[in-house]
């Protein structure tokens, strides 16, 4: 499997990614690109960022074996990676610390960003405190009413928060709302992206800046149960916890890697997020991949109990990864992630973030299959505080 | 078949003449309105129409465009509606140079290459996808050179020298120069390094430039004609269309008025 080298010069992902932009960003793109390239292999910038995240950010994040979890299952060991220890509450700040240094170099004085549960905007918010630059959130205005603690945070830690009142008035909108941002400030302004998704180079940055979660991961398991896991199990909205956990195992043929979907209130019907199992290819956000459309092409609305999942397309090199067969995709109700937040809270004290329950959700289907010999290790992305008024409105 | 821009601008360029180009959502309010509009700016000197077709995430256009895209898609409007309508247009016998304006996704949706195809069989002469840079989908390119559809490519203020040389090369029939960093929509001043960035395009091609985003005055429309080889004017068309359709017809005329007597 070739994924080591993709994307390629492009930002092509086989037919997938690209670079979808009117002209007015294609030099900030460029010029991202050609930075980023540069500071990649920089050991200075390796060390500084390795430094905000040791220090500042919490890393690396514990492996715990749920071992109550796997009890109840009857079989097979359950480990968690616990991002949800992470400063700001989930790995976005793994991404925005990154982001935030990197536009620091490129001497931008303001970051834009997009959020859909608010995670990303905290964490954007935090890097931009860090790094004293500005910071502007877009998050639209239904998602703003669903999470208005994060709001609140974002508003505490000195960003701006801009309500998007467009189209579906969330993660999709507030994508368009920060792209048209960058297009009017794109001298000044950084477009700190939250995930693998949006133009090239920032699927395969974004992952870069993500891999350190699955780097950790197979040091840690090879540590505690000395050999690499069977399965991997993660959510995936637009894709960058599950990307950059998964992409360190890719090369490991006998790990079996399933991505978890949003079904929201299931497949078949039209409430849900499930982008690669229900979409096929269009072009959003400056990239190409599954994207949920009508059959004019327009872009249908997505829908999951959990904001931070509630976005119509998904990262490109997770089309990529679908068609190879590489890694699978499964959905999971809002119903079944609600049951999974429940089994984790009551049996480990551990309160999930709704995204996470989602993967939580599959272990009731994934672990009859196992063999007790099996490991399974979950990447639990972020904590449930910004969920729990979700929560009590349905359990 | 006949491409009405080819002949549209080689008339130009023996007469002199200023282009005026109006962009249309197609659909906004409605698509008989669309029609009379299209024939009605025809009548009044336009020289090109966008055909714009609405997507629901028109990420390069500000509110005004935003909201004709919004009303026009809850009509359901398709690609087969925009067909439908220039055939329509070429059968009452309209010459006017029409351009398919609009996202890639509803293209790729419908088949790029057969898209090219039924557009040039519909009559209509050109397209431009905003958010297709020219080094994305190569046969679907390769589809438009051949079957003659021109290819109309956006020049920004902040493409550097050596790309917008290469962008005006592949251009077909006009150059589009995006006349502010930011979304469409009206403007009350234009940026002030505009005038050096079509001077600089001017000597870098004999193709007409024209200059689009942000122009909503006739006063604005005349002053840019005059450094550009003429202007695209689209958020404000809406704006008046919200009022009506002969509010849209009044100011169409006035506007060509204005690029014409430039």
């Amino acid at each position: 499997m070739k994924t080591r080298k993709l994307p390629d010069s492009k930002g092509h992902f086989g037919p997938y990614g690209g670079r979808y932009v009117p002209e007015t960003l294609v030099k900030a793109c460029e010029e991202l690109t050609l930075a980023y390239q540069a500071i990649k292999n920089d050991k200075n910038f390796r060390k500084e960022l390795r430094y905000y995240l040791e220090t500042y950010a919490g890393r690396p994040t514990p492996l715990y074996e749920a071992k109550h979890l796997a009890a109840h299952f009857g079989r097979g060991r359950i480990f968690l990676k616990r991002e949800d220890l992470l400063h700001t509450g989930a790995h976005k700040i793994n991404n925005t610390l990154a982001q935030g240094l990197l536009a620091k170099r490129l001497g931008k004085t303001r970051v834009v960003a997009e959020t859909g549960a608010g995670q990303h905007g905290v964490a954007s918010a935090t890097a931009a405190c860090v790094f004293g630059l500005k910071c502007v959130v877009y998050m639209g205005a239904v998602d703003m009413e669903r999470q208005a603690l994060n709001v609140y945070k974002m508003k505490l830690l000195g960003a701006e928060v801009r309500p998007v009142h467009s189209g579906s008035q969330t993660l999709k909108d507030a994508t368009n709302e920060a792209i048209r941002d960058w297009v009017t400030n794109v001298e000044d302004t950084h477009y700190l992206l939250g995930s693998v998704v949006g133009p090239h180079p920032y699927p395969g940055m974004v992952r870069d800046f993500q891999e350190v979660i699955g780097k950790e991961t197979r040091r840690q398991i090879v540590k505690a149960a000395g050999r690499l896991p069977s399965y991997l199990l993660a959510c995936v909205g637009g894709g960058s916890n599950s990307m950059g956990f998964f992409h360190p195992f890719l090369k490991d043929r006998d790990v079996r890697i399933i991505g978890i979907e949003a079904a929201g209130e299931g497949v078949s019907t039209p409430h849900h997020a499930a982008s690669i199992t229900k979409g096929r290819p269009g072009i959003l956000h400056g990239m190409k991949s599954y994207l949920l459309q009508d059959k004019n092409g327009q872009v249908l609305l997505a829908h999951s109990i959990s904001a931070g999942l509630d976005y119509p397309s998904v990262g490109p090199e997770h089309s990529y990864l679908k068609d190879s067969g590489r890694v699978a995709y499964r959905a999971v109700t809002d119903a079944d992630a609600l049951k999974g937040f429940d089994l984790l809270t009551k049996l480990e004290g551990i309160m999930p973030a709704l995204e996470p329950a989602h993967a939580l959700g599959y272990l009731p289907k994934l672990m009859p299959k196992t063999r007790s010999s099996d490991i399974v290790i979950v990447c639990l992305s972020g904590r449930g505080d910004k969920d729990i008024h979700t929560v009590q409105q349905h359990l | 078949m006949k491409n009405y821009l080819t002949i549209k601008i080689q008339e130009a360029r023996k007469k002199k003449r200023k282009l005026f180009c109006v962009f249309l959502t197609l659909g906004y309010p409605s698509i008989a309105a669309t029609e009379r509009l299209i024939l009605s700016s025809e009548k009044a000197g336009v020289d090109i129409i966008e055909l714009g077709f609405p997507f629901s995430d028109p990420l390069a256009d500000g509110p005004t465009i935003q909201f004709s895209s919004e009303q026009a898609i809850k009509k359901n409007v398709t690609i087969q509606d925009a067909l439908a309508l220039v055939r329509r247009l070429r059968q009452k016998g309209s010459r006017i140079p029409i351009l398919f304006f609009g996202y890639f996704n509803p293209v790729f949706s419908y088949g790029g290459k057969d898209f090219v195809r039924d557009a040039r069989s519909a009559g209509m002469d050109g397209l431009i996808i905003p958010d297709l840079p020219p080094e994305e989908e190569e046969e679907f390119q390769k589809a438009c050179r051949k079957q003659k559809l021109q290819r109309i490519l956006l020049v920004a203020p902040t493409t550097q020298d050596k790309r917008a040389k290469m962008l005006v090369g592949k251009s077909q029939g006009f150059i589009y120069y995006v006349s502010l960093r930011g979304v469409t929509g009206a403007r009350k001043a234009l940026p002030g390094d505009m005038k050096a960035h079509l001077l600089k395009l001017k000597r870098m091609t004999p193709k007409p430039v024209l200059a689009g985003f942000g122009i909503s005055t006739p006063e604005q429309a005349k002053n840019i004609s005059r450094m550009s080889d003429g202007v695209i004017v689209g958020s404000a068309v809406i704006e008046h269309l919200k009022r009506g359709v002969p509010s849209a017809e009044r100011f169409i005329e006035k506007m060509s008025r204005a690029v014409h007597g430039a």
